[in-house]
Formats: C-alpha cells, structure tokens, sequence
C-alpha cells in the first residue's frame, strides 16, 4: 500500500512537471482494496483493470520502475510506450491489462476464466472495476454468463461512492449486492478502507472459484482522496464536501494497517519504499522515447502496416 | 466433383479448422441448432465444448472471445445478423483490434467474426440488412468478404489462422452460390486479390455478391466493351499491388459496392486509383446511396442496392 500511495504521489508530481502527459486518475485512498485482492491471488492467477488501475498493476507485482516509465510515455514502458497510464498491461506478471472504458474488461476477464477452465487450469480471474460500472449492460450480461458457466473468476467492485462526479446514490437503483443476487452470485460487502477485511472476502471468493464454486462479487467500499482525474486539478469542481474527503482521511488504509505493525517497522517500509520510488524515477526519465517512425509497431500480430503517415507525400 | 455451395464451403472450413486444431471453438447464438447454415452438424460432431451456444448477450460473448484468445484460444464468433456488428463495435474495433498495439506487442488476438449472411437478404429490412465491411475497413480490421465457394472457404482458414481480428462477411446473396470444385480446396492469402475475368478496356471492381453480377454484365458488354473483373477478396488489407496493374492495362475504373457511398470502400478505391495509378477516364463507383437504410418493400429494397444496370450504364460512361 505504502509503494502504490509513494507511486501514485510521485506521478502527480510528474504530472504537474509535465513528464507524463495527459494526466493520471489517481488510486490515493482505495490502496486496500488492490492489495487485500492481489495478495490472495497466485503469481500465475490473472487479473484485468480499470482506467484508475496503478495500484492493481503494482499490487499484482509489475515492475514499478517499467510502470512509470510507461506512465511517461518511455520505450522501456510495460506497454514500450504505447498504453499508459489506462492501458498499463503487463501479461507475464498476469495482468491482461487496465481498460479505458468502463466495465469493459469485465467480459474479457470472463473469456480468460473461461478458457483457464476448459484447459483444466485452477488458475482464478479477478476483474475491477467501479460503482460506475454497475449500469453498464456488458457487466451483467458478463455476470449472468459467469455464474451460468460457474467461470473461475472474482468479481471486484471498488465502491467510491462516485462515477467521475455523479454520486453513486444518484446513479444506481438497487444495489451492487443486489445485481450479484439477481443472478444467483454471492457476495461480500466489505470495509475497502481495510487490507485485512479485503483480504479475508478476496480469500474466500478465491478459493470458492478455484474450487469450482463459480463467481463471488466482492463490494469494497471505499473513497478517493484525490480527483477523478488530474484534470480536476485544474477546474475546481464541488460535487462533494472537504468533510466528506476528510472524513474519510481519518480511516485511511496505510494508518489502519499501520497500527498492526510496530513503528519501526513502518519507518523502515516507508524507507525502502522512498528508494524504489527515486530510482523508478532515474529509470523512467534516463529511459528513451520510443521512435515516432515505428508509432504503428504492434498493431497487427503478423507486422503488417498500412499506408499513409508521416513518410505519405 | 460434386457442386460446392457457398455456405457448405464455410461449413467445411470450419469443420475443417476444428478438426485441425483443439484451440479452436465457435460461440455464438443458435450455432449448437446451426440455424445461420454455419455450424449445421459442427455441434454433434465436436461437442458442446467446442461448438458453444451463448445466451443473448454479443457484446459480453465478443469480448470473452478476446479474453479466450489472450489466453491461447482461436475463438470463431457467429453473428446471424449483420447489424449486431454495430452492437459490438466497442468489443471489436475499440479492445480486440487495439490490443496488440497498445499492450506494446504483449499479446495478440486471434478471434474470428463471420456472419454468414450479410447485407440484404431481401425482406429483412432496416436492423438486419447492413452490409458495414468498409467500417471496419476504416478502423483497420482486417476485413474480408469472399465471393465464391472455394474463396469462401479458403479465406475463413485463413482468418481462423491468423493471429490478429478478422472480420468475414459471407454476403446472403452469395450463400447460395454454387461452384464446381475440381482442386483441393486450400487456404487463400488474407490480402491477395482475385482476377475472374480478364479485359482490356475497364476494371471492374466488385466485391462479394457483386462479383457474380459484375460477371454477368461483362458477359452482356462482351460485344462492345472488354470488361475485366476483379476481385478483391479482402477489403482490408487492399491488394493494391494487382489494381495497379489492371489499371496499367485499361485505364479505366468502375467499383460497385454494397456499402453506403460516402466514405465507403468504393471512395476509397477511387481516391487510390486517382492519386497513384494510370487512369484515362474519370472513375465511377456504384452503391447504395449516402447514408442508406434498406427500406422493407422489396422494390424499395432492390431500389438502395446497386445492382447491374447502374454497373452497365457506369461502365458505358467510363468508356465515353
């Protein structure tokens, strides 16, 4: 938790330098809930993620170093330059990769649990996604298809009580809990702001899947500090009070997790935490940009490019 | 040899491909049945496991076929309606085709689309009569649309074996089709164009069902005009390469595509020839009309699609 909060403020503070262009959406205060899923899953179990998904991707094991450079914009990138920031994928680490469009991924985390069940695999899915996915059709037509198949996957509902600014209360008729119900999954409604209670529903909707059990949904609830997007940062917007922000400061997941191990050890993760982040940093900016002549490298498997672009006359 | 029809052909390819390779399987609604022709008999002879009827739900089923692929499947998906290609659009344009690309090279994705049955099928009206092949041409999807059994056949191999997303349209007005086979039937390269007819004063160009009816009016022109036709078999990646060397040879250029005109394969087609290659008489194109619906009565139906004599009358313009 303490490398995805140290992460995501150094890429603010890139942000704001301009060395990642475009903008981030921050994961600072729902660290709990990438951690308490990820540390219950196996190296070889996969995940998919969200356009606010840096902490899946560090709390599934990415290289943070290869993460922030992708972040900006660097050849040695997990996605050499061509995801970022909403695309981050890292496949030998498990993650199939963070999805700009909501509930998106959701179906495609279906097929991988779909296709680990029919070669006999117990590898397990865990798919995130937001409060704001819960009105996308593709979700519940994927949430009916699981639990029809009984696929080997999680579901992950970060509760943050808001779609970009609409507050989930004026979004949603019924619940999360409620949706998971209606098509026969179980589900587990938890404290996002704590790893520990994270980890035990993560634990028990894994082994259920591994076991065969079929899909759990898990709703964690819990709040971001900081913008939807770092664009926020720029336009004072006000659909939710400082109150409200501080409210939920005073349970934050690193304090809560941190009263469970002694000072000195904190200090010391905090400690090893700041060099991991200073040489993410050495690495990201002494990495090079990826050549503007190969922009179209990887679109196709077989290396085929089209016409047109900068070499057209 | 007995004679092969169009959608037996696809039937064929399929069964074939899953026979070859165990990562292969089929999703889609009603394909257990076979009621669109594709799959009939697939599912008593590879099982539910392979042969996967999905609930109503395209848009979840396209992308767990993506899921699949990343994770060594060659999925095939079957769609009966042409228009639910709108419906998925998001699966397949905006995640299955970008993910090579934007995962740096990480992954590919080997899932194939037909619908076996697309554009008019006379009577089917507005939602079930598209023809949108020149769309997925502009986003880059590699696009196909044979016109011939053995094509047919050959072109779904191949696009059940290539690594990337692969759209194939099997037009209805070519489901029909028959054609005497008396080689074995092999795989046809994704790209490659075909010449059915070969002449010296204009290059057809026509796609899918259109190839039959091309044939036709150049066979009624023989007389007075030498009408070569080709092909194109693909739509995207276009084989450029053979367009040029028709057209060094004629000069002029007529396409006729069952796409809507304005930003359709036929503009596109037009615009190349016009900008690189050897061109003595202003090209024409015939199609549906600028933003066209396909209007339920059959004469309203017929009247949106272009059909031979606009493909005669523009031939003879050409050559004024």
């Amino acid at each position: 938790m303490r490398l995805i909060r140290s992460f995501e403020e150094c890429a603010l503070r890139l942000v704001k330098s301009g060395e990642i262009v475009g903008g981030i959406h921050p994961y600072i205060g729902e660290e709990a809930v990438a951690v308490g899923v990820c540390a219950a899953l196996r190296a070889d179990d996969l995940i998919t993620s969200t356009h606010r998904g840096h902490g899946h991707v560090l709390a599934k094991g990415s290289d943070p170093s290869r993460m922030l450079a992708e972040l900006c914009g660097r050849d040695t990138g997990l996605n050499r330059g061509r995801g970022g920031s909403m695309h981050a994928a890292d496949v030998k680490a498990g993650i199939l990769g963070a999805n700009a469009i909501v509930g998106g991924a959701a179906p495609i985390a279906a097929g991988a649990a779909w296709a680990a069940k029919r070669s006999g695999s117990d590898r397990v899915i865990a798919t995130f996604f937001g409060d704001g996915a819960l009105n996308q059709g593709v979700l519940l037509e994927t949430m009916n298809l699981a639990a029809l198949w009984r696929l080997p996957m999680i579901f992950v509902c970060e509760n943050n009580g808001y779609a970009t600014t609409m507050a989930t209360a004026s979004a949603v008729a019924g619940s999360a809990a409620g949706r998971a119900a209606a098509f026969g999954l179980p589900s587990l409604t938890v404290d996002g702001m704590d790893v520990e209670a994270v980890h035990a529903a993560a634990a028990r909707a894994i082994a259920a899947a591994r076991d065969g059990q079929g899909p759990t949904l898990i709703e964690a609830m819990t709040y971001r500090y900081g913008p939807h997007h770092t664009i926020e940062l720029r336009v004072r917007l006000s659909y939710r009070s400082e109150e409200e922000i501080e409210r939920w400061r005073r349970r934050d997941p690193l304090d809560i997790q941190g009263a469970r191990i002694s000072a000195a050890r904190r200090s010391q993760i905090d400690g090893e935490i700041a060099e991991i982040i200073e040489s993410a940093h050495e690495y990201a900016k002494s990495s090079p940009d990826p050549d503007p002549k190969e922009a179209l490298a990887f679109l196709y498997a077989s290396g085929m490019t089209g016409r047109g672009g900068a070499a057209d006359g | 040899m007995a004679k092969l029809s169009y959608a037996k052909a696809l039937n064929r390819a399929l069964a074939d491909e899953l026979e070859r390779d165990p990562s292969v399987c089929v999703l889609g609604e009603d394909v257990a049945a076979g009621i669109a022709q594709l799959t009939l008999g697939l599912a008593k002879r590879f099982g539910p496991e392979r042969v996967i009827d999905t609930p109503i739900s395209e848009q979840a089923f396209t992308s767990m076929a993506t899921g699949a692929a990343l994770c060594g499947m060659r999925p095939v998906i079957e769609f009966q309606i042409p228009s639910l290609l709108f419906l998925v659009f998001e699966q397949i344009a905006n995640q299955a085709h970008k993910f090579s690309l934007m995962t740096g090279g990480q992954v590919s994705v080997p899932v194939t689309y037909v619908v076996p049955s697309s554009g008019s099928r006379e009577g089917w009206a507005g939602q079930h009569s598209d023809h949108p092949y020149s769309l997925f041409a502009h986003v880059g999807v590699k696009t196909i649309v044979p016109a011939t059994p053995s094509d047919a056949y050959g072109l779904l191999v191949s696009a059940i074996r290539d690594d990337d997303p692969t759209v194939i349209f099997a037009p209805a007005l070519a489901m029909g089709i028959r054609e005497d086979v008396t080689t074995e039937l092999v795989p046809v390269p994704i790209g490659s164009a075909r010449i059915h007819r070969q002449g010296t004063d204009v290059t057809v160009v026509a796609v899918g069902h259109l190839v039959a009816q091309a044939l036709a009016v150049a066979d009624e022109l023989a007389g007075e005009i030498s009408v070569e036709v080709l092909d194109p078999r693909t739509v995207y990646p276009f084989d450029w390469n053979i367009l040029a060397g028709s057209l060094e040879r004629t000069g002029r250029l007529v396409v006729i595509d069952d796409s809507n005109r304005s930003c359709g394969l036929g503009a596109e087609v037009l615009a190349t020839a016009a900008q690189e290659m050897r061109l003595i008489a202003p090209p024409r194109r015939v199609t549906r009309p600028d933003g066209a619906v396909l209007p339920f009565a059959l004469a309203l139906d017929r009247a949106v699609q272009p059909g031979p004599d606009q493909l005669a009358a523009a031939i003879r313009a050409v050559m004024k």
